[in-house]
């Protein structure tokens, strides 16, 4: 293993190779239907509004196999009250667990079903409703329904496979609003949202990878133009692994973009704990020879200075110690980039412990600054440690205060044993801090509110018959029609990537025209405001198709678009947004005899010794024939017969530039 | 291939099972025209289609496999599913008081049952202990299962042991009862524990879930708590309900025997007293008692027990145009009594009064209570009234129909003589039927009314 790590910049796939590096993705994207999945609340309405707020704790229960799952057991640790803030147009009495479900939106079954058909996916036969055990407050039951509609797929990704564990379509959590201390405040919006979750096996090798794949995945789902956009409609969950390591996942990545710096601080995480491991070994410390011990300290440290503990002290807290022996100098080891050893006993504390101000505590391989050097020495004397032991102190009320002390005995006796299965929240910085302990198949319980059920063959065909091409077929082709590249991918989630192939293949249109503008151009009308979603394709179609019968110059297209997301946008418009418009703009075809009537005419009319040389005098000449002719001649076609008459040579670069 | 082995599987499920020699608990690859599926083939429940075979996946989800699209079965090997509450010795403080749970149904920790998909109950104290810990602190638990029956399956059977295993316990010398029971139906059981236990020294205690305890956010630890907590030390030595308040997770309320109702189909906070205030708010902290008039714990152990039941007593829920013939059906099938609800004050129609006359001159007993089930039956406000009392229907005051259904049982079980029934009838026992209704004991607020939304905003529901 090569250790420091080399910057993030500099790492290669060999370096990754070397320590054994295995990604993992769960992609979940919000489906785009009516009604959330098991009530008939509308989807997509989000409001911080609230008018209500209902209390809940949680207990763990048993599994069906009869088992407690170890994240549930966690969750127990912390003794949370959990608000929830409701309001009566997000939510009814279902979201907040008072009314059992109702049957699952039929449409978001199908979109599911149509995904795992694109991820050629081995649909089940029938559908069970599981109840996922999520105790940390983020789903009022305690459980979030969910199901399996396929297993053992794969997807293309260069000249190899990525395997598809399974898709389930499940009900999204709510969205929490703050975390502080034993409270924590939840908005119930987004809860009940239909979501499928894409499951990859570990088949990626290095960061870039495992972001490329996220985007393929993603790119399939939109590509149905049935999943939600915008922010929060797509999360991601990164599973990593070094060799000799262990499954971590990263939970809630809302950017693709963010995933290789991640992947790397993780790698870069456990193969520093697999070397803290390695050094407690060599140092004599083993799961068996383990020892912690811990100390109230309160009388200890009461002069202290040290502000954090002092405001602690004021308010009557406790401080506690904990020493772990054989320990000495690991809590300043690296694990990820700017962070130490020490913040996975600090993440523990505040997570499990409730002590969310940080710093919640310090250690003794600190520098002197936090507590002076009599201090520590005090503090070793009255615990009875030696140099070769570390001390970390924490505080809280009585309670709190020995339930953190029990966490980073746990927390330390895991360090002797490598790397312990988290969740784990992805921060801003790349780096990654712990969120609860990995749960285990142990927290799936069937629904008993819900009976199976069958997905009929009936369904499958109907969908099948109905399936839009794979979206790397589609990539395929666009780069084989010359589209350019930063067009392919926004053309593949294009919701008008059907029409498209219509205009293409039944107008004739020149595809990488089309596809500029049902993409690019529709993008930059969207943000000058216009209603462009709104059009209908059979509009659009139709200025193509008047397009295509060279009756509209190609610059005119875009402004008569325009003008037709203006009519519709106004109450008052009836009949179609185009018609109107193409008649007035749109004229007979314009032959090449009278293009270069037109541009004889002009020339003639032109003072030649205003012009210095004859590129300023073809400049000229089309910028003024483009203004005479909008909208019935194209402009290309008239700077060639400018060029022409002039004997201008054309820019190669610029004539196949698409301009619009 | 054993019954046990292919549980719950019938028809083609079965078939496809059995013929590739594998069964319930077997490890499996499938291969179906639909591709391979591997996972542990679980029990399938008896309610289910005869068309797929259940597997669990080591993700732990479940799913099915149509049958008829099998390939091939491969099993690799069993693993039987032992299901087992954590059990742990319910620890014996002799300064702690002594309380007995007697079940009946109803959940508290519960497991899945395979064969019917529906959950069933952990009830042993080491059970109930490895789920609820909390108790410990509280009381010394005993428990004792004497049915396992949803609430709906309860009556005059169930009614009669109870009352008299609530007498025997009494009499061993226990400082409180705690009565596990199914929602749906707990205000009957609880009205009609009011009549057969009479002066009772000790609370006893109904407590159910709304949620069933296999679910993280159950009513069913924090209700028993509160439960236990109100035997062990409350002061009520009557039949309480006690069950969540508000939907929230913050306290229950003890609600009197007669005068309970389950209000809702789903809600926690389902119960609710109607037309009068709860006896009293238990959370963790203790129990507050919102009224004096309730007869206090004592130390002797003369509880009366009178288990007294005719089943021949029916409810008929009066609607307009109602057929005389109901009525008549009812005589004729040999029926004692009649608890009517009625509307408004107490009203049926006219066409109904001949069916009435023949009921009682035959000496079928009829009571009017009200479908409103707010408020006093009054029949002296309109003419209607006057004529139907003429005709010998009795007004129940304002006894919900459900206590005055299981009064009126009660009551024909110990006498027929018409005076006599309608003085036991008339005579409360606790409340079933009282002198005055508070101006806060009728709130049904209406949401978006803007100071209700305030009140809502300002507390945690």
């Amino acid at each position: 293993m090569t250790w420091p790590f080399k910057p993030f910049d500099e790492m290669t796939a060999e370096d990754y190779a070397d320590i054994g590096l295995m990604c993992g993705l769960e992609v979940h994207q919000q489906l785009l239907t009516e009604r959330k999945l098991f009530c008939r609340c509308p989807a997509g309405c989000y409001s911080s509004e609230y008018e209500a707020e209902v209390l809940r704790h949680m207990r763990p229960t048993l599994s069906e196999l009869g088992e407690y799952d170890g994240t549930a057991l966690m969750e127990k640790k912390t003794r949370k009250n959990i608000y929830y803030r409701i309001h009566p147009d997000t939510v009814c009495t279902y979201e907040i667990d008072d009314t059992p479900p109702f049957f699952p939106d039929p449409k978001a079954i199908d979109i599911a079903l149509e995904i795992s058909l694109l991820c050629n996916l081995n649909t089940v036969g029938e559908m069970h409703i599981a109840r996922k055990q999520y105790l940390d407050g983020s789903i009022p039951t305690g459980f979030q329904r969910t199901a399996i509609l396929g297993v053992g797929g794969s997807i293309p990704y260069g000249d190899r496979e990525i395997g598809i564990r399974q898709l389930s379509l499940e009900e999204d959590s709510c969205r929490e609003v703050s975390d502080i201390g034993h409270d924590r405040i939840c908005l119930t919006d987004r809860l009940g949202m239909p979501l499928i979750e894409v499951v990859t096996e570990p088949d990626m090798r290095t960061p870039q990878e495992t972001a490329e794949v996220c985007q393929v995945v993603r790119l399939l789902c939109r590509g149905t133009g049935k999943v939600r956009t915008g922010y929060g409609a797509t999360r991601e969950d990164v599973n990593v692994s070094v060799r000799g390591g262990t499954r971590i996942e990263i939970k809630g990545v809302p950017q693709i973009t963010r995933i290789p710096l991640l992947v790397y601080n993780e790698a870069m995480r456990q193969c520093g704990l697999l070397r803290i491991r390695d050094e407690l070994k060599r140092r004599g410390v083993t799961p068996d020879t383990f020892v912690a011990s811990s100390f109230d300290v309160t009388r200890t440290v009461a002069k202290t200075h040290y502000q954090p503990i002092r405001l602690g002290l004021d308010e009557g807290h406790r401080v506690r110690c904990v020493v772990l022996s054989g320990f000495a100098g690991l809590l300043n080891w690296t694990t990820q980039e700017h962070t130490t050893f020490a913040k996975e006993f600090s993440d523990r504390v505040r997570v499990i412990a409730c002590l969310t101000t940080t710093p919640n505590i310090v250690h003794s391989d600190t520098a002197s600054e936090m507590l002076i050097v009599r201090d520590w020495k005090e503090l070793r004397r009255r615990t009875k440690a030696g140099e070769q032991d570390a001390l970390i102190l924490v505080w809280g009320d009585e309670e709190d205060a020995r339930t953190a002390c029990e966490e980073i005995t746990i927390r330390a006796k895991e360090a002797t044993e490598g790397i312990p299965s988290d969740t784990r929240q992805a921060l801003k910085d790349g780096t990654n801090g712990f969120e609860r302990v990995l749960p285990g198949a142990e927290r799936m319980y069937p629904d008993t509110d819900l009976p199976p059920m069958a997905i009929t063959e009936d369904r499958l065909d109907r969908i099948e018959a109905q399936l839009p091409p794979r979206v790397w077929d589609r990539i395929a082709r666009y780069r084989a029609l010359g589209i350019p590249a930063d067009t392919i991918e926004l053309l593949c989630v294009s919701p008008h990537a059907g029409l498209f192939e219509r205009l293409v293949d039944g107008l004739g249109i020149n595809p990488t025209f089309a596809a500029v503008v049902l993409v690019q151009r529709f993008k930059a009308l969207r943000r000058e405001g216009l209603g462009v979603d709104a059009l209908l394709d059979a509009d659009i179609y139709d200025v193509f198709r008047v397009y295509g019968e060279g009756r509209l110059g190609r610059e005119a297209v875009v402004v008569l678009l325009a003008r037709a997301c203006l009519n519709r946008a106004d109450p008052d418009f009836e009949g179609s947004p185009v018609a109107g418009e193409l008649s007035a703009m749109a004229c007979d075809p314009v032959s090449d005899g009278e293009v270069q009537a037109m541009v004889a005419d002009e020339l003639a009319a032109l003072d030649d010794s205003l012009f210095a040389t004859d590129g300023k005098k073809y400049r000229y000449v089309t910028g003024k024939l483009m203004a005479r002719a909008f909208g019935r001649i194209d402009g290309r076609r008239l700077a060639d017969a400018v060029a022409l008459a002039l004997g201008v040579k054309c820019d190669e670069r610029r004539r196949q530039e698409v301009r619009v | 291939m054993s019954d046990d082995a292919l549980k719950g599987y019938r028809g083609a499920a079965r078939k496809v099972l059995r013929s590739h020699g594998v069964g319930v608990w077997s490890d499996v690859d499938v291969v179906s025209t639909k591709g391979k599926f591997t996972g542990l083939i679980l029990p399938r429940s008896e309610t289910a289609d005869d068309e797929h075979i259940v597997l669990k996946l080591a993700s732990g989800y479940n799913i099915g496999v149509a049958a008829a699209a099998v390939e091939t079965i491969t099993e690799h090997g069993r693993r039987e599913a032992h299901y087992k509450i954590p059990e742990k010795d319910f620890p014996v403080d002799p300064n702690k008081p002594n309380v007995v749970l007697l079940g009946t149904g109803g959940t508290i920790a519960s497991r899945l049952d395979y064969r019917t998909g529906a959950v069933i109950p952990a009830f042993s104290p080491g059970e109930l202990y490895g789920s609820v810990p909390e108790l410990a602190d509280i009381c010394n638990l005993r428990t004792e299962k004497l049915y396992g029956v949803f609430s709906e399956n309860m009556g005059p059977e169930q009614y009669i042991r109870l009352a008299e295993r609530i007498g025997e316990a009494i009499g061993e010398g226990v400082d409180g009862i705690v009565v596990g029971h199914g929602t749906d139906t707990m205000h009957h059981t609880a009205a009609v524990l009011t009549y057969m236990v009479q002066d009772s020294p000790v609370p006893i205690v109904m407590v159910g879930s709304q949620r069933s305890s296999d679910r993280p956010s159950s009513d069913a630890a924090i209700n028993l708590m509160h439960a236990v907590k109100t035997a062990a030390e409350g002061d009520i030595a009557e039949v309480l309900v006690c069950m969540f308040g508000p939907t929230s997770d913050q306290y229950d309320l003890l609600h009197r025997g007669t005068r309970v109702r389950k209000m809702h189909s789903s809600y926690r906070s389902t119960f609710r007293t109607i037309g009068d205030v709860p006896m009293g708010i238990v959370d963790q902290e203790g129990i507050r008692y919102l009224r004096g008039d309730f007869k206090h714990r004592r130390q002797d152990r003369d509880v009366r027990i009178n288990t007294a039941f005719e089943e021949k007593v029916t409810i008929v829920y009066y609607y307009p145009n109602m057929k005389p013939d109901i009525i008549d059906a009812i005589v004729e099938k040999g029926y004692r009594g009649i608890v009517i609800a009625g509307t408004g004050l107490g009203h049926i129609n006219k066409p109904l009064y001949g069916a009435i006359k023949r009921a009682t001159d035959a000496g079928v007993h009829i009571y009017m209570t009200v479908q409103t089930l707010w408020g006093y039956v009054q029949m002296y406000v309109y003419e209607t009234g006057r004529e139907i009392m003429e005709l010998g229907v009795v007004p129940a005051a304002n006894m919900l129909p459900e206590a005055a259904y299981m009064k009126l049982c009660w009551a024909l079980g110990q006498a027929d003589d018409r005076d006599e029934v309608r003085r036991i009838m008339l005579t409360p026992v606790s409340d079933e039927i009282t002198e005055r209704e508070p101006y806060n004991g009728y709130l049904v607020y209406q949401g978006a009314v803007p100071e209700v939304q305030e009140f809502l905003r300002s507390i945690k529901r």
